[in-house]
């Protein structure tokens, strides 16, 4: 057998297809993240609350109401995505016009408080949620076992990343979200109501990191510190990647899964502090992020 | 995290003369109990154990013999700087006079200086590294419940002895996953198996799949998992997903709490091994204290960390009852090493010259779902590991105590 430093090849192939999967998490919550900067300016600290929200939402729609995975892949995100939209109504809403550094302390305040109330009701440890019985068992790909479930993730993360992208930069309603970034007051000139959409913007944001927690559920302990425990190097990500850059965020979460993926098999030890050597390296020498422009 | 957390309750018991308050230090004890109140060993722990040493001090009568205990609780985040800095400003400020549970092995190693340079006293209950009893062992401390070394000893022989005989490590990459790996290891090697490979996974990590990977290469037939908590149950909630099972593998939980069956559900632990020193539903008096127990803390059974805390906090009082006092530190300990402990968590037992608190272990199995009768029966018992075998013979320690 082949070996690359000391590892076969085959054991490096499982490695990074499992690094692949992690940085579809990355992905589809970066992208979330850029689009709520990019259109709003508002550094979402609470992202990692709403995803670990997503998560409880399919264990609730299961356990209360008895809705399976497939019904909470649709329903979670929604719930979860309205309660982003009231939040912007009543409270962010005001912060617009101020410096980054209140929208941030705002979420910031409302992850804590959020996080707390789960921990007060759920406790810590997590409570358990099982993969969706068509997605059971895996592949032998001859290299490694692939579980069904994991080739699911990266698949449909994939779709709703290029999906999102596309919405965004190619389509009439993006290039509407587009303007009003630029200048508000001239889109809402031509007749489009602005303060609605930046409120759907930051509900669909939100939503899409529901949406991460719902297919997380499975994978993961459903457990009201999951979002914390990510969100840290999911800004890290956005920050290589380049504040507001929808593209960028997407290319940045897969690499930077593959690059962690490769630490794991190399030097285990690191491979919660690698992302963070890469994000101090990307700020020395292109602070903007490698996808982002320089306001 | 940015914000420290530092919940500090008090609950005083009632006050009153008679008891020879003039050499209780301040006139009051002061219990703090320190450990994880909002991360992931905060279940298995936190607030549960400072249910356990109020229930402690009220079953010792405390109020009734005129001794005024106070309990404050502090939340050190698994970080061995926030434990340093609660314990010194609980001493010199707080005039706390013992610290109780502290699980997070490099916490509890950290602390567990402080205490002696104070000459307070520490009594371990969740913390489990067995170095506390060895090279690390001070006359200041306890270790209460169980340890890397009694668990290695428990589930490591009986999984080799079955045939499980070549092993791979998952570790949590700090002193508590590499005391429990170095003892299993010794104890997987002294029955004559083998060590394939290990991994040293940081801590805490949410993705295992990637050290499930390399487990599943190195063929071993068995999969330690030197870790706790929700790292211990994503590593098994995502080894059902990637088929370890279905190759022919099989985890060793080395350290799995009640707690954490619950987490993982009976369909995804059943028929995993692990050792323990206390259960619910071990005979009466575990149940009746249970049932208390559940009355006071949100309907839960008591995992035996937090079983740990009553005993231990049960046996501080009456050594100070004994004494008459509570300081110093070191007096008090000797005094609980004379005294035989007896309570309704562990029955008899003592307390050896290095700081073992010693009483049985337990091998159990996690049950079927079909043979789980309630929301709280997780456990059959495989055999019981008599008190003088289930710990390091106080010779092997190498602690300076022993003489």
């Amino acid at each position: 057998m082949s070996e690359i430093f000391g590892i076969p090849t085959q054991a490096l192939f499982g490695q990074l297809l499992i690094g692949l999967i992690n940085g579809s998490f990355y992905a589809l919550l970066s992208l979330g993240l850029a689009v709520i900067f990019g259109l709003l300016n508002i550094i979402n600290f609470a992202h990692g609350a709403q995803y670990m929200m997503g998560a409880f939402g399919a264990w609730f729609l299961l356990n209360k109401l008895g809705l399976g995975y497939w019904e909470a892949l649709v329903i979670a995100p929604v719930l979860v995505g309205l309660t982003g939209i009231v939040i912007e109504r009543t409270m962010l809403r005001r912060l617009y016009r101020l410096d980054h550094l209140y929208g941030l302390l705002l979420t910031f305040g409302l992850a804590l408080i959020i996080q707390g109330l789960f921990r007060q009701e759920f406790g810590s440890t997590g409570l358990p949620y099982s993969i969706p019985k068509a997605l059971e068992g895996g592949q032998n790909l001859g290299f490694m076992f692939l579980p069904n479930y994991r080739a699911w993730v990266i698949v449909f993360s994939l779709a709703v990343c290029l999906g999102t992208w596309y919405l965004i930069e190619k389509t009439k309603l993006g290039s509407y979200l587009r303007a009003a970034t630029e200048n508000p007051r001239l889109t809402q000139a031509f007749g489009i109501n602005v303060p609605r959409m930046v409120t759907l913007t930051y509900g669909f944001g939100v939503a899409l990191a529901a949406l991460a927690g719902v297919m997380a559920a499975p994978i993961y302990s459903v457990n009201p510190l999951m979002g914390a425990d990510l969100i840290i190097v999911v800004f890290a990500v956005v920050v290589i990647g380049g504040m507001g850059s929808i593209m960028g965020s997407i290319v940045t979460g897969f690499v930077l899964g593959l690059v962690e993926g490769l630490t794991k098999v190399f030097y285990p030890e690191a491979s919660n502090t690698v992302i963070f050597i890469i994000m101090a390296i990307v700020l020395m020498i292109k602070p903007a992020g490698l996808f982002g422009t320089q306001k | 995290m940015l914000v420290r957390r530092a919940i500090q309750i008090a609950a005083a018991f009632a006050l009153s003369a008679g008891f020879a308050q003039a050499q209780i230090s301040d006139g009051v004890i002061k219990i703090g109990v320190m450990n994880d109140q909002s991360g992931t060993y905060a279940d298995l722990a936190g607030p549960g154990s400072v249910a356990a040493a109020r229930m402690a001090v009220e079953d010792f009568g405390a109020a009734r013999k005129g001794m005024k205990v106070e309990i404050l609780v502090a939340d050190h985040q698994n970080k061995p700087e926030v434990g340093s800095s609660i314990a010194r400003q609980w001493f010199d400020v707080d005039k706390v006079d013992v610290i109780v549970d502290v699980p997070t092995s490099s916490v509890v190693l950290a602390v567990n200086q402080i205490v002696k340079e104070k000459n307070k006293v520490l009594l371990v209950s969740t913390g489990a590294t067995s170095d506390l009893t060895g090279k690390a062992c001070t006359p200041n401390s306890i270790h209460w419940t169980y340890d890397t070394w009694s668990l290695a000893n428990g589930t490591g022989s009986a999984i080799v002895k079955t045939g499980g005989n070549t092993w791979f490590f998952i570790t949590a990459d700090y002193a508590f996953g590499l005391a429990l790996e170095r003892d299993t290891e010794a104890v997987v090697l002294k029955n004559g198996g083998k060590v394939l490979g290990r991994v040293r996974a940081p801590f805490p990590s949410s993705d295992f799949s990637s050290f499930l990977l390399q487990a599943q290469a190195s063929k071993a037939k068995i999969i330690g998992l030197a870790n706790a908590g929700a790292d211990t149950t994503n590593a098994i909630k995502q080894g059902a997903e990637f088929g370890i099972a279905k190759g022919g593998q099989q985890f060793a939980g080395l350290l799995v709490f009640l707690t954490d069956i619950r987490a993982l559900g009976l369909d995804k632990a059943q028929g995993l091994l692990l050792t323990e020193s206390f259960y619910w539903d071990l005979n009466d008096q575990t149940r009746a204290f249970s049932k208390r127990f559940a009355e006071r803390y949100k309907g839960a059974m008591p995992t035996m960390a937090q079983a740990g805390v009553y005993s231990a906090v049960l046996h501080y009082l009456k050594a100070v009852e004994a004494l008459k006092s509570d300081a110093p530190g070191d007096k008090v300990v000797a005094k609980m090493k004379e005294l035989p402990t007896d309570d309704p968590i562990f029955g008899k037992g003592r307390v050896r010259q290095d700081g073992r608190k010693i009483h049985n272990m337990y091998l159990f199995e996690v049950k079927k779902p079909s043979e789980s009768k309630g929301a709280w029966d997780f456990y059959k018992l495989r055999a019981t590991i008599p008190a003088e075998q289930a710990f390091r013979p106080e010779k092997e320690g190498g602690c300076p105590l022993v003489k």
